[in-house]
């Protein structure tokens, strides 16, 4: 009986531990000390069951975005959060300025040549936060454009980063994350880690501003060490009609195992919330205003991450 | 002394039930039903007149009959119906002029209403996830029947400038569905392997044949000029689409959607114009406000319950029914000695 106390930290387990727990859960009611209330192999089976049976006929929902939770949860996060627990071992601080409910909009510094940051914070949100709250990234019309990459960012809760989606989120009250910097930062070389590239238009401001909800800062460390871009091969680029060709220490040297993100200690922090409230009615229309907070946050993002770089003790650990 | 309505197209499934549906109207003395061809459906009281709205008579058959209402239903969506694209443009747009010329010179037509289509948003990777009626294409349409349906309403635009007088409505429909109506939507859904876009799912939006015309009949009949975007509640994604008809799709590879489209139309099974790939690849959504708030109309069915009233009527997922896939479910479970998960509906009832 007393292995029916034990927390499992990997909860996935081998095939063979759910049907000893059922053997051992069988006879007995759960102790109240459990925590982790862990679902037995029958309730995986028929929870895995009627996940294939609404596939097959076409049985669930997705939102007017072409969100489908369903799909996000069971399947499409999956390989994501493994890399979120194991390999990229993500610490979350200051998750309690992202509010319970209501729209808020997160922003967020981009880096990592594939923008795997983005799926971490969603993941630290969904996973961490205490409302286990859905992100709705925002994206670039090139993602929506490529082929399974713009399929699976909608059904994993994306849209186009636009001032009419953006404001539709916000007012259904999501909570939307957008990263100012997109290609920018995304596909910046290794030598300029940690230095925020210029910040778009500020639509972003524009949006909560409109939307009256709260911009929170969020710094991400430990994104631009996965893939260090040490070269772009801009002929071949243009050619494919990317916005850049990354080549790392391992790509394309390495071929296939060069695509093995290094496994680097990442911290996401979520900052204090600015409060765009007290802005009078029409400030989203007044550019000086929306120019001056662009600036703020990109501000504080920047102080949040050397504040996070100073006090990493290595890359890796 | 009632309304005269003259309803356009009529020789086709909507429009024969729309001119059905205006004899009912206590409101309406008189409807007069006109089209190139005689209708095949039943058109009960209303009056049949075998006109071309591509010249001149049209404007014989107005003012004799003194209307004052038309509602234009003639806009085809496919060249098959017209017998070939050059003749498809001609009905389409050489029609509307003519039939706008005669309601301009007419003296007692005091109501348009347009029956157009959500294609005239195009559709592509920059669009915004709900279209609202004020916003412009992204990706404006370059061909076939979503370019005629914009220039269509081009000049329905012109008309309501030059006759002030006369409520124009504008009813930008999602694709109609349902169990009598034929579209190149219905017949895409009924092949046996539907052919997609790899790697894309395009979201749809769906209006029953039944709440479309319930659109078209308060148009109609009530004074309320503008543009409405008329769609039921909710998205379907055309993957789920296709589980839900009980068919297998097929996707192919976007440098082949091209020559595997021209194979299909070719062979006659289904519209693959370059428009309607670039639908099906991207899909649309639109916003709904104004046709609740100004026009007070609100659909009966939601996208997915009119998906399902032509999956039904059609029989299509007798193969692949969901009684089956639920059977086969608790029969693997029951090997366990295990109960099926309830469904999210019933968990949500719960929690209620």
């Amino acid at each position: 009986m007393p292995e029916a106390r034990v927390i499992p930290f990997d909860r996935d387990g081998k095939p063979g531990d759910g049907q000893s727990r059922v053997g051992s859960d069988a006879g007995s009611p759960p102790l109240p000390g459990s925590v982790i209330d862990e679902p037995d192999f029958d309730q995986r089976l028929a929870s895995a069951l009627a996940f294939l049976r609404h596939r097959i006929t076409g049985d669930y929902e997705v939102d007017e975005f072409g969100f489908d939770p369903e799909l996000q949860d069971k399947v499409l996060m999956e390989p994501f959060r493994w890399l979120y627990n194991n390999w990229f071992r993500v610490e979350t601080r200051g998750l309690e300025n992202v509010p319970d409910e209501g729209g808020a909009l997160v922003v967020g510094n981009h880096s990592g040549v594939i923008a795997l940051d983005s799926l971490m914070t969603q993941l630290a949100l969904l996973d961490h936060h205490p409302a286990r709250r859905r992100l709705r990234p925002l994206g670039a019309d090139l993602v929506f454009s490529t082929p399974f990459v713009g399929e699976y960012a909608r059904k994993g809760g994306a849209t186009l980063a636009s001032a009419a989606d953006s404001e539709r989120l916000l007012a259904q009250g999501e909570l939307v994350g957008v990263w100012p910097e997109g290609f920018k930062g995304v596909g910046k070389p290794f030598s300029e880690r940690y230095k925020l590239q210029r910040f778009g238009r500020g639509g972003f401001v524009s949006a909560a501003l409109k939307g009256r909800v709260p911009i929170i800062p969020t710094a991400i460390v430990g994104a631009e060490e996965i893939y260090p871009m040490i070269g772009d091969a801009r002929l071949l680029a243009r050619v494919l009609g990317l916005p850049y060709a990354p080549i790392t220490p391992t790509f394309p040297w390495l071929g296939p195992l060069g695509l093995i993100p290094l496994p680097s200690k990442w911290i996401i922090m979520f900052g204090e919330p600015i409060d765009t409230s007290g802005y009078p009615e029409d400030a989203a229309e007044d550019p000086m205003l929306v120019f001056n907070l662009t600036d703020q946050v990109r501000e504080t993002i920047q102080q949040q991450l050397y504040r996070l770089l100073v006090q990493r003790r290595s890359v890796f650990v | 002394m009632g309304q005269v309505v003259l309803v356009t197209g009529v020789s086709r499934y909507l429009g024969a039930r729309m001119a059905r549906i205006l004899t009912e109207e206590p409101a309406v003395d008189r409807v007069i039903g006109v089209d190139v061809v005689a209708p095949r459906a039943d058109i009960g009281g209303a009056e049949f007149v075998r006109a071309d709205i591509r010249n001149p008579i049209i404007a014989k058959v107005i003012n004799a009959a003194s209307v004052d209402t038309v509602i234009h239903m003639g806009v085809l969506a496919t060249p098959v119906q017209a017998g070939g694209r050059m003749s498809m443009k001609e009905i389409n747009v050489i029609g509307t002029m003519q039939l706008l010329a005669a309601c301009q010179k007419s003296a007692t037509v005091r109501r348009l209403v347009v029956k157009s289509t959500s294609s005239v948003y195009g559709a592509g990777p920059r669009d915004p996830a709900m279209f609202g009626e004020e916003v412009e294409p992204r990706h404006s349409p370059s061909s076939g029947w979503a370019k005629d349906s914009a220039e269509v309403e081009a000049y329905v635009r012109g008309f309501a400038r030059r006759r002030p007088d006369v409520t124009v409505t504008n009813l930008r429909f999602a694709n109609f569905i349902g169990p009598g109506v034929n579209t190149p939507m219905t017949s895409y859904f009924s092949l046996p392997a539907v052919p997609t876009v790899a790697g894309h799912d395009a979201r749809l939006q769906f209006i029953h044949e039944d709440d479309g015309l319930e659109a078209l009949r308060i148009a109609a009949t009530r004074d309320t000029a503008g543009l409405f975007n008329i769609a039921g509640d909710g998205i379907i994604l055309l993957s789920q689409a296709i589980r839900k008809a009980g068919r297998a799709s097929l996707p192919v590879p976007s440098p082949l959607v091209g020559m595997v489209g021209r194979g299909f139309i070719s062979a006659g099974l289904a519209d693959f114009s370059p428009e309607q790939v670039r639908f099906l690849t991207y899909g649309r959504g639109m916003d709904t406000t104004r046709m609740r708030e100004v026009l007070g109309f609100e659909p009966t069915h939601t996208s997915m319950e009119a998906f399902e009233d032509f999956v039904a009527a059609r029989r299509l997922n007798r193969h692949v029914s969901p009684q089956r896939v639920a059977a086969a479910e608790s029969g693997l479970l029951s090997l366990f000695g295990a109960q099926p998960e309830p469904s999210p509906v019933t968990q949500e009832a719960d929690h209620a």
